[in-house]
């Protein structure tokens, strides 16, 4: 069905779950590396594989990084919760049991506000963030799809099983209305953002250590009760999330248009296609007799603990937004052009290494935005970091290069010549402000062009111009041309 | 009988320590003997003889060089439940499931009994993961009862406690998830403890029931298993429930209460543990068990516990909900049994199915069903969560009787050890074995079974239960060590030298 035609006789309702894979340094229960893409079947041990007698033992770390990402959720943190075992049967999970959280997650009850492309702010409101480990990886051999359905055979990779993960639940988001594929995409990018100030994860969606589940129902305006809903997995990037919440509307919304019925399944997002299909049915609802592991003693957080956690929250990204709006005093125009362009950051670490925010501004989204058009590349992407633009912005104020020079210094550092400062040298860019060269190269000027020195000496000032590009010349552009212009005049008596 | 295979452990070790016998020669009396009568009993299911001679030959080769014992057991054989990994070693659980399985890596109480020196014979056999009360569930056959080689030996642990009474063994270790050290220990007139929960680490058990599982000494006198328990004892890292606090001083107890005297002790007597289904034999032994502790100085209480008669139903809900789980692992993709995998046409989960199907045997499918039912959404309330609520109340019984007295008695199982092949198709009879013991395993408090005399109507040994509080264990080792210096005096001896020679 037509976009246009959904929103207009449907409202979307959104539930999002997300995956992220912490960045810790060794796994969820156990003391296995989690380094992404190791020779597979390397990083386990008999806790890992879920052999007979093995035990788990809580990462620490972990539950630091999920009482962090609850308290900057604005959750509430339990002062005791359990972990509990979701029994199913699969190869890839080692113990046939994945240890996770049940009705007792670590967090619960927050809310994130997610500022939309025009400025508009929508709260999205947090169900839960619980613990959990991660599954191994089939790869399913033989076949077209690279799916179990038709592969000749699976080989199983337990690197990733273990792994620690944050189930981050919403609740039922409404009211999105005609925006909410933008507000899942939004939703996941704020998520991704904060996840990465707080230090906590990759958040690497091609690599799979921030995952997310989009489950989306349709109802017919004015009707309260949900519809039936599909969860759509497989949706690696920013754009995809978008894509599959607007196909699975269109989708749902063509299916009710003609009298069907959504069927509640897991269906699969196809990158290629922009289109979901139809997974595991989820009609008969899977059993996994929770219950509350015995293996583990319960997570019991001191307020105390809670408290110095919540200490060490970094700026959170609006925040930062907000407070460097105010500090480079910026339109609301001004600022989204920035975050939009990507050189928030950019231009932050550039005044971090002492230039002002006007002169770092000027040089990330006029000259630098400039070559990475040209180059067909992001901002970030470009080879000049921060701190080397602050080195240009510093030698220019401090009179060592003109403007003109340090574009010459930023092409030669782009071009892979090496820092500023080795430009500088390699280039021969040197602003010449030793006076007794100056001297000579003036006197020499005004030899070679004894007419226009008399018209200077005889007061017309404005033809020192004439020896002043004949200076630059003969100095390659190095001289400061104020400089050269109060020397000729003076010479000449002025 | 060679005097090096009747000697206590104490005795061994004193003995090796002092250079009097070498550490290789008791084992290889040992391993003599189980060559010589495992053929009729069939304690073990694996021995390995090279790797005790090994571990015998450290030990002397420390001592020549002057080194100090690794421990007090330094040099003393003992047989490991094949429910404890062991790296290198062949761990079953009795089960054909894990049949040729070699773990890669040894289990905590492994690990401390190699460190300690003692000499590890080889694995003994049990039921099926620990299901069952006469080891008649094992994959391997059952083992036989050295009192009367047609009757079972306990279980799961039967394997461990057989070894002990047919002097194959002077130590043996065990795991108790219902009773499966202690009721062993009392059918077969040796002495079998289970610790506090969360004093031995459960890393490298294999799982029965998690919440439940303990793993515990077994010995022929109360001051050898105190030994062994100090050996495997203490916290551990790698098991999250492992209590972070000293163990208690139970060898320090078990000496004290060898001077026989308890005045100034409580002992309450578990007024729910007597009357229908007990054998006359078996009451009358505890009644003069009693006395005895009386005659010691004990003051004797009678102590009721009304919510122990609920305690079996609670077991069979908690443990096989558990049981479900933790053997959900048991899949043919990593190690273990294989049924199918050849086979292009069928899939991971026929594959799963079929080796499931091949590799349980009854007991344990029996209790993965019960267990799953009881786990599954609409039952979960009414079944595990009854159960733990029952858990709950038999936890306060037992604090609300600590109150009153320093421990309690009662008979360790209702009968003597019954013929073998009698309950097996009668799971209610089977599980009526561990009626006196799962108390102590829902509220994870410290038990033991110490050998209280023989039923007058069969001859065969009957056991007292000793119930301490949680972390209390010394309590119960004094009042243990006590009652056998008695029982020996009355009865002429110790009861163990009383078993009939093993007709091969």
């Amino acid at each position: 069905m037509d976009y246009a035609e959904v929103v207009e006789r449907f409202d979307p309702v959104l539930g999002l779950e997300v995956h992220v894979e912490l960045s810790t340094n060794t796994k969820m229960f156990c003391g296995c590396p989690t380094t992404f893409g190791a020779e597979p079947n390397t990083q386990v041990c008999p806790t890992c594989l879920g052999l007979p007698g093995a035990l788990p033992a809580v990462n620490g770390k972990a539950v630091e990084s999920a009482i962090r990402i609850g308290l900057a959720l604005n959750c509430e943190i339990a002062a005791w919760c359990r972990f509990a075992r979701k029994n199913y049967f699969y190869p890839d999970q080692p113990k046939n049991f994945q240890t996770s959280q049940y009705d007792e997650p670590i967090a619960f009850n927050g809310y994130l506000d997610v500022v939309l492309e025009d400025g508009e702010v929508f709260r999205v409101d947090i169900e839960r963030a619980h613990m959990e480990e991660d599954t191994g990886k089939s790869l399913h051999v033989g076949g077209a799809t690279g799916r179990i359905h038709g592969a000749d055979y699976s080989l199983l990779d337990y690197n990733r099983a273990g792994v620690p993960l944050i189930e981050i639940v919403t609740k039922p988001l409404e009211g999105a209305g005609e925006r909410a594929p933008e507000v899942a995409k939004a939703y996941v990018s704020a998520l991704r953002d904060l996840l990465r100030a707080l230090d906590v994860s990759d958040v690497r969606m091609d690599q799979g250590s921030l995952r997310c589940d989009a489950n989306v129902s349709l109802k017919p305006k004015g009707q309260a009760e949900f519809g039936t809903r599909t969860e759509t997995k497989n949706v690696n990037s920013l754009r995809s999330v978008e894509r599959a919440v607007r196909f699975e509307m269109c989708r749902q919304g063509a299916v009710l248009a003609e009298g069907g019925r959504i069927v509640q399944e897991t269906r699969h997002f196809d990158e290629s296609s922009g289109s979901t299909s139809a997974g595991r049915t989820k009609e008969t609802a899977e059993d996994y007799r929770y219950f509350p592991e015995p293996d583990l003693a319960p997570v019991a957080p001191s307020t105390e603990w809670v408290e110095e956690l919540r200490a060490t929250l970094p700026e959170l990204p609006w925040e930062r937004l907000k407070r460097i709006q105010g500090d480079w005093q910026l339109t609301d125009a001004e600022l989204r052009d920035l975050v939009n362009a990507g050189a928030v950051d950019l231009i932050a670490a550039t005044v971090d290494a002492g230039s002002s925010p006007a002169e770092a501004r000027r040089w990330w989204v006029a000259y630098l935005t400039q070559q990475a058009n040209t180059r067909g590349i992001e901002l970030v992407e470009l080879s000049i970091t921060p701190v080397q633009v602050a080195r240009v912005i510093e030698l220019v104020n401090g009179g060592s290069l003109t403007n003109t020079m340090a574009k010459d210094v930023v092409d030669g550092v782009l071009a892979g010549e090496g820092s500023p400062d080795e430009v500088v040298e390699g280039r021969g860019l040197k602003v010449v402000s030793d006076d007794s060269a100056l001297e000579a190269a003036v006197d020499e000027a005004l030899a070679a062009q004894p007419d226009v020195a008399e018209k200077i000496r005889s007061g017309k000032v404005q033809a020192a111009g004439a020896i002043v590009g004949a200076v630059m010349k003969a100095t390659k552009g190095q001289a400061d041309a104020k400089k050269v212009r109060d020397l000729v005049i003076a010479r000449c008596g002025g | 009988m060679n005097d090096l295979i009747r000697s206590t452990a104490a005795e061994l070790a004193a003995q090796i320590h002092a250079g009097e016998v070498s550490a290789v020669e008791v084992t290889q009396a040992h391993l003599d003997r189980i060559a010589q009568v495992d053929t009729a009993v069939h304690a073990f299911l694996h021995v390995d003889t090279e790797g005790a001679l090994a571990a015998a030959r450290k030990v002397d080769a420390d001592r020549v060089a002057g080194q100090q014992p690794a421990s007090a057991l330094a040099g003393v054989p003992l047989a490991l439940k094949d429910v404890l990994t062991t790296e290198g070693v062949p761990t079953t659980c009795g089960s054909k499931m894990l049949e040729g399985w070699i773990p890669p890596y040894d289990a905590t109480v492994t690990r401390r009994l190699r460190e300690a020196g003692v000499v590890i014979l080889g694995k003994t056999n049990m039921d099926e993961f620990a299901m069952g009360s006469s080891t008649e569930n094992s994959a391997y056959g059952p083992t036989h009862n050295p009192w009367d080689l047609d009757r079972i030996p306990g279980g799961s642990g039967g394997g461990s406690s057989a070894a002990l009474a047919a002097f194959e063994s002077p130590l043996s270790i065990g795991t108790d998830t219902g009773g499966s050290i202690r009721q062993p220990g009392s059918v077969t007139g040796t002495v079998g403890v289970k610790p506090t929960y969360g004093t031995v680490s459960r890393y490298g058990l294999v799982a029965f029931s998690s919440s439940l599982d303990q793993a515990g000494p077994c010995a022929r006198t109360v001051l050898d298993a105190a030994l062994l328990h100090e050996v495997i004892g203490g916290h551990d890292p790698l098991d999250s429930t492992s209590i972070d606090r000293p163990l208690p001083p139970v060898v320090a107890a078990a000496r004290q209460g060898a001077d026989g005297d308890l005045s100034g002790v409580r002992i309450g007597v578990v007024r729910e543990f007597a009357g229908e289904g007990y054998q006359a034999g078996v009451l009358a032994s505890f009644t003069a068990a009693v006395d005895q502790l009386r005659a010691l100085g004990a003051e004797i209480v009678e102590v009721s516990c009304p919510s122990f008669t609920y305690a079996l139903s609670a077991y069979y809900l908690i443990a096989p909900s558990e049981a479900s789980s933790n053997l959900a692992r048991f899949d043919a993709m990593r190690y273990g049994l294989r049924v199918g995998g050849d086979d292009p046409s069928l899939s991971a989960e026929d594959v799963m199915s079929l080796t499931r199907e091949a590799g349980f045997g009854a007991e344990v499918k029996r209790r993965i069903m019960i267990g799953t039912y009881a786990l599954s959404s609409g039952y979960y309330d009414a079944y595990y969560g009854s159960a733990q609520k029952v858990r709950t109340l038999i936890t306060r019984d037992f604090d609300a009787a600590f109150e009153q007295v320093d421990v309690l008695v009662s008979p360790t199982t209702p009968t003597t050890a019954f013929k073998i092949g009698e309950r097996v198709d009668d799971p209610m009879a089977m599980y009526l074995s561990d009626l006196c013991t799962i108390p102590s395993n829902l509220a994870g408090n410290a038990s033991l079974s110490v050998p209280s005399g023989l039923a007058e109507e069969d001859g065969l040994p009957v056991g007292l239960q000793i119930m301490a509080p949680a972390m209390e264990d010394h309590r119960m080792y004094r009042v243990a060590a006590a009652y056998e210096v008695a029982r020996d005096a009355a009865q002429g001896g110790p009861l163990i030298h009383r078993v009939p020679e093993v007709s091969v």
